[in-house]
Formats: C-alpha cells, sequence, structure tokens
C-alpha cells in the first residue's frame, strides 16, 4: 500500500495510513479515472472496500446476469448513473433467440428500491418494458438521464409516463429501439413548466409527432444541444425548428427528402447559418444532392458526420463531405466509393473514426465500387484515426500490410469482407499476412474484427502479438483446434471472444477453461463443440455459467442427449450470481 | 413452456439453407404471451422479423421488391454480414420508398423507357430504353457502342473518348450533367440524352 515515503517524520506527528478517515480516500477514489482502477482499489484492504464502495457514483455493468441486481444495490449504495448491457453482442445480427432474456425489469425494481437518488439509467440491448418504464417516472425524483440502445419491448406509452413523470429530465437518448407506437401523443404529455431538456433523441420513433408540441418543447427548452428527429418530421418544418433552437450542438434530421424547391432551400440555408454551434450532424438522408449546398454554412465547423443512414451518393455528397475539414468521425455509407475517401483522405485530416456500411449486403450484382483502395488512402493521409470499420468486397494482403504501417494508432480495427473466405484478391493466398502486420504494428489494438480468408496462422500471431487486446470477432475462419487455442492462451487481455461458424471444438475450450474466468463472456456458433465438453466446462469452471442453444431440438432437455451430441450454440460467461432462472426453451445451462 | 402450434413458420429464424427441414424450433416462434407485453405488440414483432431479413425463409415472406434480385442466388446465411437488423430495415425501406416516389411517367407505359440520344456531330439521333440499364456504368458503356462508329472520323486521336460529357434534359427542361442524381431519380426525370463535346461541356 504503501506509495513510497512522504515524509521521513516519526508516526506520531501524522496519522498513520490506516487510520484516515474515509472521507480522504472518497475523495482520492474520486480521482481515479477508470472504474477498474476503482475496483483494484477496492479490493486491496477493507477500509478502501469501504470507502470506495460507499463513493462509488457510476456503475456500468457489463453483462446483467454477471451479478444480481441486488448484489448491486447492496455493494454501492450510493450510484447515482447505472449502465446495464443485456444481450450478446451478436444479437444484434439475429443470432441469439428472441425471448432469450436480458429483461431490464429485476434492475429497475431493485434500482427503485435501493437507489431513491438515483439520476441517470442507461440499458444496451435489453428488455425494457413499459411498467420499467412507468416505475422509473414514479421511483426516482430526481431522475434526469434516460438512455436506451438497441432495446426493445416497450412503446409510446412507456414515454407518456417518462415524459409526464420525470420533472428534471435533462436527457432522452433513444437509439436504435423497437418501439411499439400507441398512437399516443406521448410529446405532450412533457408539461408546459418543463424547461430542462439538453438532448432529445427520438429518431428510432416510427410514427408521427405533433410538430406544434415539439415546436413548443424545443422553444422553451433553451438549454437543448441535442436533437435527433425521426422521420415523421418535414423538411420546412426542420427549417422552424432550427431557426428555435440555434444553440443546438448536434442535429439528427431525421428523413431528409424532398422534391427540390427554391424557396425551401432558401429557407433551410437561412436557417442553418444561424446554427453557429452545430457540431454534430445525422440523418437518414434520401436527400435530392441539390440539398446538399444548404449545408455548407456548418460544414466547417462539424466534428461528427453519420451518413451511415443516408442513400445519397455521387460528387455532391463528396463535395459536401471535402468541406468538413474539421471532421473526426465520419460514418457513411459504401456509396462514397474509392473516390470519395480519396477526398475524405485529402480534405479530413483530424479524422479518428471512420465507419463505412454497405448499402446492398446481400446483393452482390449491386457493385459498388469501393474497395481497398479507399482504406488505404485514408490511413495514409489521416494521422489520428485510429477506429476503423469497414465492408468492402476484396482486400489484399499488401493493402494491409500497408495500412499497418500507415497507422500504428488502431485501437479499433473491424475489416469485414463481405463474401466469406474471400482470399487475397490478386494472390489469392489468404489474408494472414496482413491482418498480423496490423496486429504487430498496432500495439494499442482493443478491438478486432477479421474476416475473408484465414487460416489458424493468423490466429498464432493474434494470440502472441495482441497484449491489449479485449474484443475479438471471427467468423469463417481457421482450419482447426489450434485456431482456439493460440487465441485463448495468448491475448493477454482478452475479454469479449465471439467466434461463429469455425471449425473448432472441444479440446482447446477445455485445455484453455481458466482462461475463461479472466473474460467476461465467449459465444461460439455453428462450430464443432459437442454436450460433453459444454459439461466438462461446467463442472471444471463453477463461476461460468454455460448456456447451451440448440434451435433443432426447441425444448428437448439436456439431460437425455449424450455427451457426442453436437451444439449449436454457446454463450459462457463469468458470474457471481449462479445460473440464471429466466432462460426459455431453447436456452438451457449446463 | 407451451410451444403455441399455431405460431406461423414463415416467422422462424433458422441457421439451415431455405428449403431445409424445420425440426422442432420452438424458442425461435413468438410466444403467444410474455410478461408485460400486449397481444399485439406480437403481430408487431412478427412483421418486424420478417421485414429484417435475417432468414432467407423470412426474407421471401416478406416478399423484398426492393432487390431486383429477389431470389439471390445464394442462399443467405443467417447473420451475415454482421449489419444490424436496424440498420436493414432503414435501408430497405428507404430503397422501397425511392422505388415506390418514382412517378409512373414513363413513355410507353409499363415496359421500356424510350429516350433520344443525340451527340454533337452525328447525322442521326439514336433511342435508348433506359430501364435496359442498371446503372450509370452500363449506360456509359451502351452509349459508347452505339456511337463510335458514327464518330469514328472525329475520334482520331483515341483520347477522345473520354473529353465527351453526357447530358440530359429533365422533365424541367434543364440540362443537366448525368451522375449526379441517384439512378433511379435520373431514369424517372430524364427525358432526352445529349452527348457533348468536352470543350463545350466545361
Amino acid at each position: 500500500m504503501g506509495r513510497g515515503g512522504s515524509r521521513a517524520s516519526p508516526a506520531a506527528a501524522a496519522p498513520p495510513w490506516h487510520a484516515l478517515p474515509d472521507e480522504v480516500w472518497e475523495h482520492a477514489f474520486s480521482f481515479l479515472p477508470a472504474d477498474s482502477d476503482r475496483g483494484a482499489a477496492a479490493a486491496s484492504c477493507r477500509s478502501w472496500l469501504r470507502a470506495e464502495r460507499r463513493s462509488r457514483r457510476r456503475l456500468a455493468v457489463a453483462n446483467c446476469y454477471a451479478a444480481s441486481p441486488q448484489d448491486a444495490v447492496d455493494r454501492f449504495p450510493s450510484v447515482r448513473a447505472v449502465e446495464v448491457k443485456g444481450k450478446p453482442h451478436f444479437a444484434d445480427f439475429g443470432l441469439v433467440p428472441p425471448a432469450w432474456g436480458a429483461a431490464a425489469a429485476p434492475w429497475v425494481e431493485a434500482a427503485a428500491d435501493g437507489w431513491p437518488l438515483l439520476e441517470e439509467l442507461s440499458f444496451k440491448r435489453m428488455v425494457v418494458t413499459d411498467d420499467c418504464l412507468e416505475i422509473i417516472a414514479a421511483s426516482f425524483r430526481n431522475f434526469q438521464v434516460l438512455r436506451l440502445v438497441s432495446c426493445e419491448g416497450f412503446s409510446t406509452a412507456g414515454l407518456s409516463a417518462i415524459a409526464s413523470g420525470c420533472r428534471n429530465l435533462r436527457e432522452l437518448d433513444l437509439q436504435e429501439n423497437e418501439i411499439e407506437d400507441c398512437s399516443i401523443q406521448w410529446l405532450n404529455l412533457f408539461p408546459e413548466s418543463f424547461t430542462s431538456l439538453v438532448t432529445l433523441n427520438f429518431s428510432c420513433l416510427e410514427g408521427d409527432v405533433n410538430i406544434t408540441v415539439l415546436d413548443r418543447l424545443v422553444t422553451r427548452c433553451h438549454n437543448l444541444k441535442t436533437l435527433k428527429l425521426n422521420n415523421a418530421i418535414p423538411l420546412d418544418k426542420l427549417a422552424n425548428l432550427l431557426r428555435k433552437a440555434p444553440q443546438i450542438v448536434e442535429l439528427g434530421t431525421g428523413k431528409f427528402s424532398a422534391d427540390y424547391h427554391l424557396d425551401l432551400f432558401l429557407k433551410l440555408e437561412s436557417a442553418f447559418s444561424g446554427c453557429k454551434s452545430l457540431r454534430r450532424l445525422s440523418g437518414a438522408w434520401d436527400a435530392v444532392p441539390e440539398y446538399l449546398p444548404a449545408f455548407y454554412c456548418v460544414c466547417e465547423g462539424l466534428t461528427s458526420l453519420n451518413l451511415s443512414y443516408a442513400t445519397v451518393r455521387g460528387p455532391e455528397l463528396i463535395k459536401f463531405i471535402g468541406r468538413c475539414k474539421n471532421l473526426q468521425l465520419l460514418w457513411v455509407m459504401d456509396l462514397i466509393e474509392d473516390r470519395g475517401l480519396a477526398v475524405v483522405a485529402s480534405s479530413c485530416n483530424k479524422l479518428q473514426e471512420l465507419r463505412v456500411f454497405p448499402s446492398a449486403p446481400f446483393d452482390a450484382a449491386e457493385q459498388v465500387s469501393l474497395t481497398e483502395r479507399g482504406l488505404v488512402d485514408v490511413s495514409a493521409s489521416c494521422p489520428m484515426l485510429e477506429s476503423v470499420l469497414y465492408f468492402c468486397r476484396r482486400m489484399t494482403n499488401e493493402a494491409l500490410i500497408t495500412i499497418a504501417k500507415n497507422r500504428p494508432n488502431f485501437t479499433c480495427f473491424r475489416l469485414c469482407i463481405l463474401e466469406p473466405h474471400t482470399p487475397d484478391y490478386i494472390t489469392h493466398q489468404p489474408l494472414d499476412v496482413g491482418f498480423s502486420a496490423i496486429v504487430e504494428s498496432c500495439k494499442g489494438l482493443r478491438r478486432l474484427s477479421v474476416s475473408g480468408l484465414l487460416t489458424d496462422n493468423v490466429f498464432k500471431s493474434i494470440g502472441a502479438h495482441a497484449d491489449r487486446l479485449e474484443m475479438l470477432s471471427i467468423a469463417f475462419a481457421g482450419n482447426s483446434d489450434l485456431g482456439l487455442h493460440y487465441i485463448l492462451s495468448g491475448c493477454k487481455s482478452l475479454k469479449k471472444l465471439e467466434i461463429r461458424d469455425c471449425p473448432f471444438g472441444d479440446k482447446p475450450l477445455l485445455a484453455n477453461a481458466a482462461k475463461l474466468e479472466t473474460m467476461r463472456s465467449l459465444w461460439m456458433s455453428s462450430c464443432s463443440l459437442t454436450l460433453g465438453a459444454c459439461r466438462q466446462l461446467a463442472r471444471k469452471m463453477p463461476r461460468l455459467s454455460v448456456e447451451v442453444m440448440n434451435y433443432s431440438r426447441g425444448a428437448c432437455p439436456l439431460d437425455s442427449l449424450t455427451d457426442e451430441s453436437p451444439i449449436e450454440t454457446i454463450y459462457v460467461y463469468r458470474t457471481i450470481a449462479g445460473p440464471r432462472s429466466d432462460t426459455p426453451a431453447c436456452v438451457q445451462i449446463v | 413452456m407451451e410451444i403455441d402450434a399455431d405460431n406461423l413458420s414463415a416467422t422462424e429464424l433458422r441457421l439451415g439453407l431455405p428449403g431445409t427441414s424445420s425440426g422442432d424450433d420452438g424458442c425461435w416462434q413468438k410466444k403467444p404471451s410474455q410478461p408485460g407485453v400486449g397481444g399485439t405488440k406480437r403481430a408487431l414483432d412478427d412483421t418486424r422479423s420478417e421485414a429484417s431479413g435475417t432468414s432467407p425463409a423470412a426474407a421471401a415472406a416478406a416478399g423484398d421488391d426492393d432487390h431486383d434480385a429477389t431470389a439471390p442466388a445464394k442462399a443467405q446465411v443467417v447473420g451475415w454480414p454482421p449489419v444490424r437488423a436496424y440498420r436493414k430495415n432503414t435501408f430497405q425501406a428507404a430503397a422501397a420508398a425511392a422505388k415506390k416516389a418514382e412517378p409512373p411517367q414513363q413513355q410507353g407505359g409499363g415496359g421500356g423507357l424510350y429516350v433520344k440520344v443525340s451527340m454533337d456531330g452525328a447525322p442521326y439521333l439514336r433511342k435508348v430504353d433506359l430501364r435496359m440499364y442498371k446503372g450509370y456504368r452500363e449506360l456509359r458503356d451502351a452509349l459508347d457502342a452505339l456511337f463510335t462508329k458514327s464518330s469514328a472520323g472525329a475520334a482520331a486521336d483515341g483520347g477522345d473518348q473520354q473529353q465527351h460529357a453526357v447530358a440530359y434534359e429533365d422533365k424541367d427542361g434543364d440540362l443537366m450533367l448525368v451522375g449526379d442524381v441517384p439512378w433511379d431519380m435520373f431514369v424517372s426525370s430524364c427525358k432526352k440524352l445529349r452527348i457533348m463535346k468536352g470543350s463545350e461541356a466545361r
């Protein structure tokens, strides 16, 4: 515990370390930047544990089943902000059965009971019901921030409860949720006296919204900084709203589309020119390119541009992005093509994060000219680029090697070559060498997704070199058990591993069972696992929960199956809460 | 838990290729009752899971008409490429809306969309069917093929081809450069094509 001698004076003058009051330690801990640092401090001795847990204000539960809600409330009684994540990442792509679990209700109920002073609640990939929202609205008198990301299970009725019940609400942030539209005008339920809103994001809502009510809300909330609209707001109304909220910093335009009319163009242009603080822009732009120049006045100030739902293409798009010289974040569709990325490379030198999404992921005939060339250009000219998500149809080892050499500062590199097993299109070799270059060069890499034709060799490199890697996604890769073994026996910092359609079997899993307890979770689907291995793993590692999903057998009880039965999917995670009791029929805990 | 036999098989998400037998996919079928969720939510979920196209069966059932290739040559693998269902929904919806928004103003109703093509210096005009092409590249290739023979004299120095700009007259009568707007929008608004010499086009 000693931090080296402070004073050489005898013990009588200053109180010994262990007699310092808790408040001193609480104050000291408030400077620790990361929860993991606080956790480490708490683990060193009882008094620090006591001080740390009582002063913890923010809690992030990365796996809602790793601990029970009551555990969390008991350990951290003074929490003001909680974030809970539920379903595994692959739920985003339909690989997790719909009724899998991740109900927010137990967390909401425990919070209502144990954290009455709670101010912020954030759920990701969980099932949040209208009841949950009603409880939230009724239980926390100083509730300020509600953030729901990729959740489902609630409707506009629940939103009404939030609007009418949360007097001090600052942020209502709904990102990519499935919200049922009950045709309840929930926006109307914000009282006239309500003016505290800073963030309003309802971009994922499908239904109509009363524009007049929205206008009044925007007008009276003078601190509104983030406004993200849904598709129901037409362009001319957007212009009106902007005039009421010129202080806006982040804007989501919703559906930016209309036939071109000069007067509407001028109206928009004028409205945007009043938004001097606008820094972040997003929206589902089916825009006629003729409207893009209306934004030119804000381009210079933009630091973040999310056009990943925009079907705009062509020279107008490129001209627009080329004016955004201060961009730090750019999300686009592959409609930007290589030539657009070349412009990004030359114009946006402050770029830190680039994501390029596929416009026609299932239609191989719809070819867009986006290749490895675009990524090479951007990596060469954007010195601050550290995070990439790139969907494309072809790649070469040479390109990857060049990218690795250009950008050793990558922290996140996710490459998705759309067709599985695609080799280097020039040499027809696997892309092992390319990805190895990435992990060898990018010493700070924390997240990696690999794709294309890959053998076990790439995993040898990853296991050996990717010391800081925390999350790894693998699909249609590897040739044998060795691949998985390299990963699990290496990758010192690995927290999340998700694998699909790889020829990995029981042996490396069992040989590296202990590793799994150092990780948050492991997902393996369509690999070569058997039930026997799952049983052994569960027996060997009591603090892991081994969930098995067998789709074709439905509710068939595991007990009746032999050890040799193949398993389609396993999801393994460490937990102190024991096996959960809310599994659907096709999910069984071994 | 009971498995509701009335559940439609079209809402099943499967790992298998289309046409393989389903087996007892109990867990993938929507359960009739779920704590805290009303009956209407079920129906909505079913349509959503159909529209998200994460399974071959569901995609066919939803009748995707926004891709020209409604029955792709390869079977779709569930959950690949790793694109969020939310993203797929919105892009497909946008593409579908764009197609539906095309005003049915084509000449010769229903089938082809023939427009005149004039080239500066060429003795006579041609006609092309815009619906024959999937995009600008194909159109350009076709125009090259149509006009290389007649302008053989003018294109003596080989590099001349690239200096031609293709413009079109839209429904407002304005002369526009081909290539700015999405293809579908171009097809619906193009009335005439004109191939101009490079010097004029700038």
